[in-house]
């Protein structure tokens, strides 16, 4: 019989992967992929809480739908930041974009 | 959920092995490009589970819109920024990854320490055949607010995304395209601020 646990294990590996992700990648689009993996990873445990905890009224996947339309907006906007800064700097390198830092 | 309980642990623990080592060729690939299909492998693995967890409407939005929309896009944009360029390795390098591979190992076993200790309220009723008619009674009753929030935030966006990756306008030379076909838009290379 599947857990519940089973998920929120799954979700926090893959949530971790995304951190470890999102914090060393040089290359700029590979962070944008790293935040969608961690939106998976919250996706999963808002899924897995609906079918285990609230399977008569699933709010969680209605969660989960706004969550997946908001990573779709985020993957537009951000993927055209990526753009911008790639014309304006030449480079996709996360460590050369230090116009901002102090 | 009509399959037998063992059918389901077999193909759980399949599909959380390709999302894991997919996930992890995501993060740790040397080529981008390898990267971004292995992004479509995890997609496609994490709606399986979703359909493991009784969810047929979510699971196929998750094709559709991660699949089918957002890792084409990051193909695209793959493409558009395709620069062959080793990146200058940076002193002291190592730190910062061990470093963060400790942080998230911790982070790990904490999350997985607190799922297994605390004890769930596991609810005894039955799963619905089909979400559909649900999800669509929540958009439209008490949902209906943020429901139409979303549409218009995808509209801004869109709007967004077009204007920061459009190139620049050239307002000096308005008055002489006119005899430019009138769809299309002026605009000029940008210079680049590091020459």
């Amino acid at each position: 019989m599947l857990q519940l646990q089973y998920f929120l294990i799954l979700a926090a590996a893959l949530f971790c992967i995304g951190i470890y992700g999102l914090i060393t990648s040089r290359n700029a689009v590979r962070v944008l992929m790293s935040i969608e993996l961690m939106l998976n990873a919250v996706n999963l445990n808002l899924m897995g809480f609906s079918n285990y905890i609230d399977p008569a009224e699933i709010k969680g996947q209605v969660f989960t739908i706004f969550v997946i339309a908001i990573a779709a907006a985020e993957a537009a906007v951000g993927l055209a930041i990526v753009l911008a800064i790639y014309r304006n700097r030449d480079t996709v390198d996360m460590e050369q974009f230090n116009l901002l830092k102090w | 959920m009509q399959i037998a309980e063992g059918v389901q642990l077999v193909t759980f623990a399949i599909l959380s092995i390709l999302l894991v080592g997919a996930a992890l060729g995501v993060v740790l690939f040397a080529n981008i490009v390898y990267s971004a299909f292995l992004l479509g492998g995890v997609f496609i693995s994490m709606a399986g589970i979703y359909i493991l967890l009784n969810a047929d409407f979510v699971s196929a939005a998750q094709i559709l819109v991660y699949v089918g929309a957002v890792n084409v896009l990051i193909l695209f944009a793959i493409m558009l920024v395709n620069k062959r360029e080793d990146f200058k390795p940076l002193k002291n390098g190592w730190i910062r990854q061990g470093s963060t591979a400790v942080v998230c190992g911790g982070l790990f076993a904490l999350l997985s320490a607190v799922s297994i200790v605390t004890p769930w309220s596991i609810s005894t009723v039955s799963p619905l055949a089909s979400s559909v008619v649900p999800i669509a009674k929540h958009f439209f009753t008490d949902f209906l607010l943020p429901f139409e929030l979303a549409s218009i935030l995808l509209l801004m966006s869109m709007v967004g995304a077009i204007i920061l990756a459009r190139r620049d306008f050239l307002p000096d030379n308005l008055g002489a395209t006119s005899t430019q076909d009138s769809l299309t838009l002026p605009e000029r290379p940008r210079e680049l601020a590091g020459k």
